[in-house]
């Protein structure tokens, strides 16, 4: 029995080291070579070697869209030599913040809402953008795109990618048999909505709102366009940084505004029934009467496209095109909302400031927008690198300096109204509560600063 | 296939460390000088459980009830969490909700799965039968709030119904109703789907209590005359008395932390919304962690009284065997 004794020290030593090799265990990298092999590098020179340095990067961003995002970067890790660890999750949102308190923040993350990337940087987590990316963004972006990534006077995240809001669909073989113009004020679009109404023959619009625990954000799109275009960029900005209240006169009238189409049970709901069931209907399938004849317009950003059924063509002589939602008051020109992705660092070593600098570059703008499905609002961006007709027309109204562009008002705002209050004033704004009202009690729920 | 080859690895390694601990625990456990060993033994099987306990439940609810006394910042702010859960409109909605939810849920269930139980006791083809309503409690909650979603759908008079229910109304003559919409009604529609689920859990437990009921005293009860209800008052619902407690109980318990049905079906909206639903809406989405605590606590103290009569017939019940 004596020689047992030597049982439990090698026992202990056995068990802590299993469950050494367990805690090291990694979840596999990514392997993203792809077009990279027959890369010319001379482009890359700029960011220095860094071999066997590796930048991880945490965003939203999933599935195709992220093997597309892998590819786009590919070249760089290629030439520079850094490992560049990707992991997307739908649950970014609340994660970052759990991440970035536990001290096990990434090095990069890909933020897509200003008003969660300004609460990283007022806790103090970001690092300030090192002044390369600053001139990129100075050089490639409007000053309104800047600003975005400013909270309290200091720079913090780059713009990615864009999308952009406000665009109304419709199939163009419809407009022409029955004789219908594009309308080019918002006017228009209400007098045109009217003969469709008086027509009989179909609803001249069709909407959902439906998005599980998110119902209600394609409302609030629809109130952002009212606002920027009848009040102007100014009370926009002011409205979503509350130095107007949410409840002023302007955006209840905004609202009022809205309603005349939303609230109106001759204008909706196109092949799915009265007012309310803009409610249960699901902002995927709501465009789809427009392809049966069941409705003549459907508002919803350039993303829309995705959600029309496989082999429907979106050109403008095809099933479906998108004109942009018209000015309300035409002298102030054109102006859109938008949304976008934001790239700030947790860490300021050279590898990640290389990293930032090629995200903020027309090269990686190019690169990406080159294999579909997304756009950028970088100058340096060829719109002939655009994938489809709407992605092209939507670059060149982005690079458009006359264009007034505003960020998605509820991204912007804290997220208590943003993500909470004002879905769920929509909700019961077109469930029959009075505009009046419901501004009054998302007001109520802007927390006290 | 490199991925799933990397976290077999992961699960075998788990399992390995796992095996390890306990068969070093157990073997400093037998090391031990014998006077002490009977402690170490309760210790060491104890530790593992009591650590994990600590981390993952006792230190948990002491922050949170820490957190319900502060406001978004983090900073303390008395009681008006608590203040504010008992005046704004909303909130009040939820707790109401929540209420209803607690009283219908549990006798719903309970009486449909009793009736149940009784009527298809010595039937023929029992088992078919009893499975038919026990196989909702295979679906998750989520997943019965997707299917009862589809039965509730809406469209429009004149447009044709994707809806079950909206179908029968419409091929009846009459208008199809927005079910999840109209308050106060729409929380009696999401009701139903919780009652359809919780039904065969009842009726399973109620039913193998009524067989246990002893035949001599049914027999008994009948030759003195009784008539099936008297023999149902008076012998069976006696004999199965602990088994409606402890239906009712859990019933209750899942009830008062119903979640992922509203979250599914109606997100909170339309005055649905329950305290389970509105302490994650608080705390995760409105950025209002103080508020989501002092729902959670509130929740907390719901069901203590429930678990704690739960634990108590429990006991009464083994004594009396």
């Amino acid at each position: 029995m004596k020689n047992r004794n030597y049982l439990l020290p090698v026992a202990s030593i056995g068990v802590l080291a299993l469950s050494l090799t367990a805690c090291s265990g990694s979840t596999g990298g990514t392997a993203s070579s792809g077009s990279a092999a027959n890369t010319d590098c001379a482009a890359y020179s700029s960011y220095g070697k860094h071999d066997g340095k590796t930048v991880s990067v945490y965003s939203t961003i999933v599935d195709i869209e992220a093997t597309n995002l892998e590819a786009a970067w590919a070249p760089f890790e290629k030439c520079t030599g850094i490992t560049v660890k990707y992991e997307g999750s739908k649950e970014f949102e609340t994660q970052i913040g759990v991440r970035a308190k536990a001290g096990n923040a990434p090095d990069v993350a890909i933020f897509p809402q200003p008003g969660l990337m300004a609460d990283q940087a007022r806790a103090g987590n970001l690092k300030e953008a090192p002044k390369a990316v600053s001139d990129l963004v100075d050089k490639n972006w409007s000053a309104d795109w800047k600003k975005y990534g400013t909270v309290d006077g200091k720079f913090y995240t780059a713009p990615m990618l864009a999308n952009v809001k406000g665009y109304v669909w419709y199939a163009p073989k419809t407009f022409k048999a029955k004789g219908w113009e594009v309308p080019k004020t918002w006017d228009e679009m209400l007098t045109l909505s009217k003969k469709i109404a008086d027509d009989k023959a179909m609803k001249p619009w069709c909407a959902g709102f439906e998005s599980g625990e998110a119902t209600g954000w394609p409302g609030t799109d629809w109130i952002e366009d009212v606002v920027l275009r009848a009040e102007g960029p100014e009370v926009y900005d002011q409205w979503v940084s509350h130095q107007i209240p949410f409840n002023d006169a302007k955006i209840v009238k905004a609202f009022d505004k809205t309603g005349e189409i939303l609230l109106n049970q001759g204008f909706v709901n196109g092949g799915f029934g009265d007012v309310r069931s803009i409610l249960t209907t699901g902002f995927a399938q709501a465009g789809q009467p427009v392809l049966d004849g069941q409705c003549a317009m459907h508002h919803q950003a350039n993303f829309q496209a995705a959600n029309w059924p496989q082999g429907t063509v979106v050109a403008p002589e095809g099933d479906v095109w998108a004109f942009m939602t018209p000015p309300i008051d035409a002298s102030r020109g054109e102006s859109i909302t938008g949304g976008g992705e934001m790239v700030g660092a947790y860490k300021d070593t050279p590898e990640v400031q290389a990293y930032l600098a090629y995200m903020a570059s027309a090269d990686f703008a190019n690169n990406r927008v080159k294999l579909g499905g997304v756009i950028s609002a970088n100058k340096g961006l060829d719109p002939n690198n655009a994938q489809s007709e709407l992605d092209k027309q939507s670059v060149k109204l982005l690079q458009d300096p006359k264009t007034v562009f505003r960020f998605d008002g509820s991204d912007l705002m804290p997220g208590a109204v943003g993500s909470n209050s004002f879905w769920k004033g929509i909700v019961t704004w077109i469930n029959g509560t009075p505009s009046q009202q419901v501004a009054d009690t998302i007001e109520a729920s802007w927390p006290k600063s | 296939m490199e991925f799933i080859g990397g976290k077999l690895l992961q699960v075998v390694i788990a399992l390995a460390v796992f095996a390890a601990i306990i068969g070093l625990i157990m073997l400093v456990v037998d090391k031990a000088p014998k006077s002490s060993r009977d402690k170490l033994t309760v210790i060491g099987f104890l530790a593992p459980a009591a650590i994990l306990m600590l981390v993952g439940l006792v230190y948990p609810a002491i922050q949170t009830s820490f957190f319900a006394f502060t406001d978004a910042k983090g900073q303390p702010n008395g009681v008006d969490n608590f203040v504010w859960m008992f005046t704004q409109p909303e909130a009040l909605v939820t707790l109401r909700n929540t209420i209803v939810w607690t009283v219908l849920v549990p006798l719903l269930s309970t009486g449909f799965g009793l009736a149940y139980a009784v009527f298809i006791d010595k039937a023929r083809g029992e088992k078919v039968l009893k499975a038919l309503v026990f196989m909702p409690m295979a679906i998750s909650f989520v997943g019965a709030g997707i299917i009862w979603k589809l039965v509730y759908d809406y469209r429009g008079p004149g447009i044709e119904q994707t809806g079950v229910l909206n179908f029968l109304r419409v091929a009846m003559g009459m208008q199809p109703k927005q079910f999840l919409l109209d308050a106060p009604e729409n929380t009696i529609f999401l009701i139903i789907v919780m009652v359809w689920i919780q039904t065969g859990f009842a009726m399973v437990v109620l039913s193998a209590a009524i067989k246990g009921v002893p035949t001599e005293l049914v027999e008994a009860a009948r030759l003195d005359g009784a008539n099936p209800w008297q023999q149902f008052r008076n012998v069976t619902i006696p004999g199965i008395r602990g088994a409606l407690v402890v239906v009712l109980t859990t019933i209750t318990i899942a009830t008062l932390k119903v979640f992922d049905i509203v979250r599914t079906m109606t997100a909170g909206n339309y005055d649905t919304s329950v305290v389970a639903n509105e302490m994650y809406t608080q705390a995760f989405r409105a950025g209002e962690p103080g508020r989501g605590a002092a729902l959670a606590l509130v929740l907390f103290l719901l069901v203590l009284p429930i678990v704690v009569y739960n634990a108590r017939v429990l006991r009464q019940q083994r004594e009396i065997r």
